[in-house]
């Protein structure tokens, strides 16, 4: 090396790419996340795209983003402003400039800044001339022609295709200027276009040229070392919330011994888990795409009938049209989980963005006294042990259960320690056999309450259920003023001594004092950075975390007293903290609550908390 | 199998009697009410011909009157939601392939508020059982039109005539390919009892209209078809290899003109004419002869019942169940901790780290 490059050392880095969405931004982000996990680095990623699959080119709309943040301390979210912004366009530059630090490292494809581009963009005057970028640290990177220049007369792929490589480019320079290495990146190119040799070469040589023109340019003024993460031992993979669903599915079938049916209608941000499973056929596992999302929920529920695990996922849109089927599950004490992915409402809203609001729909969307047990999962990687939770509720309690997941924790990733399989409880689940006398269908578990799960195929057992009003222990179909006022008993009694089966609530920090943060489901990375950065600098604060959200767990009440102030950080106007103050007299609590469908920043829910001290 | 060995239902080995398929509940619909008839003779039905066991048997129904209909048979059987029953005995069918499942429906259950699951169970070829009950009029909610009701139907919700044009159940389950579509009557067990256990025997989505007379609300709805002093002249009973010949007499036939059925005169006919008869050919692979034949309807036309259509194709459940044996037999059975744990892998020891995949 001709240059002398200076190193500095960094303890965490938040970069983000953005782009239209056909350059390739989230593949780039994702390989770079790939390798930082791999080079030990602890990471948490979002990505950010539009509804649209090609919205115009080179439009606001348009554009495309992928965040990460990888450091050499445990990290909670992604980050709240990148350090360093990668923009392909001027239109991702317009998007995503405002949230860059000041000081932030700007890498700029040059080449996209045309007047037509600039336009489309909305740019009166090029940023890249003008005072606009003037508080950052700029690096201009022609990109398109680099590319160009590396990949004609040396490849077999078309002309027209080569600028199609230069996301490839730019992730080359990002793994130079952050001491990456790219041999991760080639062996997953060379994988995923075997069938493609000459992508496969352009693609390799554009990542190559990327490394390199980072070693011959100038223009840049240091290389940076994260060093590793100093992380608990185990065996670790990077993992989406969405892809730890699907496994976890596929585990739940394992360890209850059972066939699992998975009824789908496509919906955004679950339909990643369809995809996944689909593919796990050897495993247990059938997946049905239904005709409408009823459908989807009828299926499962036909299966569960039929003695199987039946799950169903969707999105909020989708949770108002099963309901009525989730009502028949409620109604004939049958074991049902679904998934609701949240994502922006009501109605269509954000489907690409995330949101927290359908508690309160999971809760009470559904005509009569009607009590589901209901499960979030915190992190990407918890997804898994919470599905495993929801199906054997599920199972055991004769129910339906909702597992409470959102887009954030869907799409976003992060290094997931690997369970022991050997060590994870196996889901118990007795079918009866025989029946001494007629059998009675509605008659309960004296502890748990559940009835009992008879299948189509025993013989003596033949009986019929459904959504009529049952007659305590026989099932017959009864209008029995009495008898229904003690059915809508048991079935709320059952939900509640789920309590019983879950492990209490945890409290981070001192177990009473001022203030309290209380969260549940996908804030948990930011809620937990911003209440322990807060307890670093010596002040006091607590959080606790919600994976269950129907019933509570036994011991909330009294942690919930120990302060003097709740604070509930949600991605919704108030959903739970509506639940706690129906469930709990005589505490002091105070929502904040945002809808922007992007995650809490840690900055943000400091701030609240330190209005609070 | 050869088209008559179709048509004669087989004697079930099993040695069941109507009574073991009674359940012990009250039947609680109008006396009078066309629904017993079909309870009695699908408890027949069953009795002399069920391939399988008792416990074997589910039926599924959704909202309406004839989806009371689980609850008097002594086999599993799940009354759902409105509509929605074929999905539930869809989701039923793939998990446990080996059951025998029925779903029963009605003309508003099947037709108006589930048309959507309808046409995809049908399409889709799934090896159920589904009898829609149709009696023209929405019963249990106490007599508004429904689908099938005629336009111009006075009722309580269209005081002055409905202006909805009917939709015909059989062109539905044609348009979707139904591998075996069929029309029967309450008021004729007999032929009621053939035709479920033909369906009962295909292998593939079978769909079964029953006439039904709803005593209270649309009394005699079909009479004028089905009535014993008319129905000969009036109904056309189809028979696998046989022509289409109908009347007391036993003399008129039916012809294609184009697309166009027309009726002949046996004693008056030409042989040119008499040798164009229509043959009734069940397993016809193209659905267009059985679309013919459910637009022919009274007063210009006599109207059809029997098996209509009869084709053999690989079922879903079928497909599904293969899918998984192939990837069993191509992967092995899944091993979780393969699934778990995957190349991209990496372990973490106390400070060092390395690749572990």
């Amino acid at each position: 090396m001709a240059k002398i490059i200076s190193e500095q050392e960094l303890e965490s880095v938040t970069i983000r790419f953005a782009g239209d969405s056909g350059d390739g931004m989230q593949l780039t982000g994702d390989q770079f996340t790939d390798t930082s996990a791999i080079m030990g680095n602890d990471i948490a990623t979002l990505p950010d795209f539009p509804a649209e699959i090609r919205a115009p080119q080179g439009t606001l709309p348009g554009v495309s983003s992928f965040q990460i943040q990888f450091s050499h301390n445990e990290v909670f979210t992604a980050g709240d402003n990148p350090d360093v912004l990668v923009v392909m366009n001027p239109a991702a530059l317009k998007v995503n400039l405002n949230d860059l630090l000041k000081g932030g490292l700007l890498v700029v494809n040059t080449d996209s800044f045309n007047e037509d581009n600039l336009k489309k963009a909305g740019w009166k005057s090029n940023p890249l001339l003008d005072a606009t970028l003037k508080d950052y640290s700029v690096i201009r990177v022609p990109f398109s022609s680099l590319t160009k220049n590396a990949l004609e007369g040396n490849t077999k792929i078309k002309v027209s295709e080569i600028d199609r490589c230069k996301n490839f480019l730019a992730l080359g320079l990002m793994f130079w200027m952050y001491g990456r290495n790219i041999e991760h990146t080639i062996q997953w190119v060379q994988e995923k276009f075997s069938k493609k040799p000459e992508m496969a070469e352009a693609n390799i040589l554009a990542l190559k040229a990327g490394y390199n023109y980072g070693d011959i340019t100038e223009t840049i003024p240091s290389r940076y070392i994260i060093k590793k993460a100093d992380i608990e031992p185990g065996t670790y993979r990077k993992i989406t919330g969405n892809e730890a669903t699907a496994i976890g599915i596929v585990a739940a079938a394992y360890l209850s011994g059972k066939d699992v049916l998975y009824g789908s209608y496509p919906i955004t941000p679950a339909s990643g888990i369809l995809h996944e499973l689909s593919k796990h056929k050897n495993y247990h596992v059938k997946t049905f795409q239904a005709e409408d999302e009823i459908a989807a929920c009828g299926a499962a529920l036909g299966a569960s009938f039929g003695g199987q695990i039946g799950v169903t996922a969707t999105s909020g849109p989708g949770v108002c049209l099963k309901s009525e089927m989730i009502n028949l599950a409620v109604m004939a004490e049958l074991p049902l989980v679904i998934l609701d992915i949240q994502r922006g409402g009501p109605s269509t809203g954000l489907p690409t963005k995330t949101e927290q609001s359908d508690l309160l729909q999971v809760m009470f969307g559904r005509n009569g006294d009607s009590p589901v047990a209901v499960v979030a999962a915190s992190s990407p990687s918890n997804c898994f042990d919470y599905i495993i939770e929801a199906v054997r509720l599920a199972t055991k309690y004769m129910t339906p259960v909702f597992f409470m997941s959102d887009g954030y924790l869907a799409n976003g990733s992060e290094p997931w320690k690997l369970p022991d399989i050997e060590k994870l409880p196996k889901i118990k689940i007795d079918h009866p056999k025989t029946s001494e006398g007629p059998f009675l269908p509605f008659t309960r578990d004296p502890q748990t309450l559940a009835r009992p799960w008879a299948v189509p195929g025993t013989p003596g057992l033949e009986h019929r259920i459904g959504g009529i009003e049952k007659a305590d222990r026989t099932g017959n179909v009864s209008y029995d003023p009495e008898n229904h006022h003690k059915m809508t008993e048991l079935r709320l009694e059952k939900i509640k001594r789920i309590a019983n089966d879950i492990p209490p609530a945890e409290v981070l920090g001192e177990k009473n004092g001022k203030v309290l943060v209380l969260g549940w489901g996908g804030t948990y990375g930011s809620i937990h950075a911003a209440v322990a950065e807060i307890q670093k600098e010596g002040k006091k604060v607590s959080a606790c975390h919600l994976h269950y959200l129907n019933p509570f767990p036994k011991n909330l009440g009294e942690i919930l007293k120990s302060f003097e102030t709740i604070l509930i950080p949600e991605l919704n106007m108030g959903n739970l903290l509506f639940l706690i103050r129906a469930e709990f007299e005589g505490i002091h609590t105070l929502g904040y609550n945002r809808v922007t469908g992007q995650p809490f920043k840690i900055r943000e829910i400091k701030q609240q908390i330190e209005a609070l001290l | 199998m050869t088209t008559t060995e179709q048509n004669v239902p087989q004697a079930s080995a099993l040695h069941y009697s109507r009574e073991d398929f009674v359940s012990g509940q009250d039947v609680r619909w109008c006396p009078g009410c066309g629904d017993y008839a079909i309870l009695s003779v699908m408890q027949k039905t069953l009795a002399d011909h069920t391939p399988t066991k008792r416990e074997n048997h589910v039926f599924v129904s959704g909202i309406g009157c004839s989806s009371r209909f689980p609850y008097y048979m002594n086999t599993y059987g799940f009354h759902t939601i409105h509509g929605r029953a074929p999905a539930i005995a869809t989701g039923l069918k793939c998990a446990r392939p080996e059951l025998t499942v029925w779903v029963i429906t009605g003309d508003g259950d099947g037709l108006s508020i589930g048309g959507n699951h309808l046409i995809h169970a049908l399409r889709r070829n799934i090896d159920i059982n589904i009898i829609l009950v149709n009696n023209q009029i929405y019963g249990l909610t106490k007599g508004q039109y429904s689908p099938t009701s005629e336009k111009g139907k006075i009722t309580k919700s269209s005081p002055f005539g409905s202006i909805d044009y009917p939709i015909n159940p059989l062109c539905v389950a044609i348009a979707a390919e139904s591998t075996f579509i069929a029309r029967t009557v309450d008021m004729d067990p007999r032929h009621m009892g053939q035709t479920l256990a033909r369906a009962m025997k295909h292998k593939g989505v079978s769909f079964v209209e029953i006439y039904q007379n709803c005593v209270i609300f649309n009394k005699d709805a079909f009479h004028t078809v089905v009535g014993r002093e008319t129905r000969e002249d009036r109904a056309l009973y189809l028979e696998d290899g046989k022509p289409l010949i109908f009347g007391k007499e036993k003399n008129k036939g039916i012809i294609f003109e184009g697309a166009q059925a027309k009726i002949i005169d046996l004693n008056t006919a030409s042989e040119e004419e008499k040798k164009r008869l229509v043959v009734h050919k069940e397993n016809d692979p193209s659905p267009n002869y059985s679309y013919l034949l459910t637009q022919m309807n009274y007063p210009e036309m006599p109207v059809p019942f029997g098996v209509f259509r009869c084709i053999e194709k690989p079922t879903y459940d079928e497909m599904l169940n293969h899918q998984v044996k192939f990837a069993v037999d191509k992967k092995g059975e899944g091993k979780l901790k393969e699934l778990i744990y995957t190349e991209d892998i990496w372990a973490v020891s106390g400070g060092q780290d390395k690749k572990a995949g």
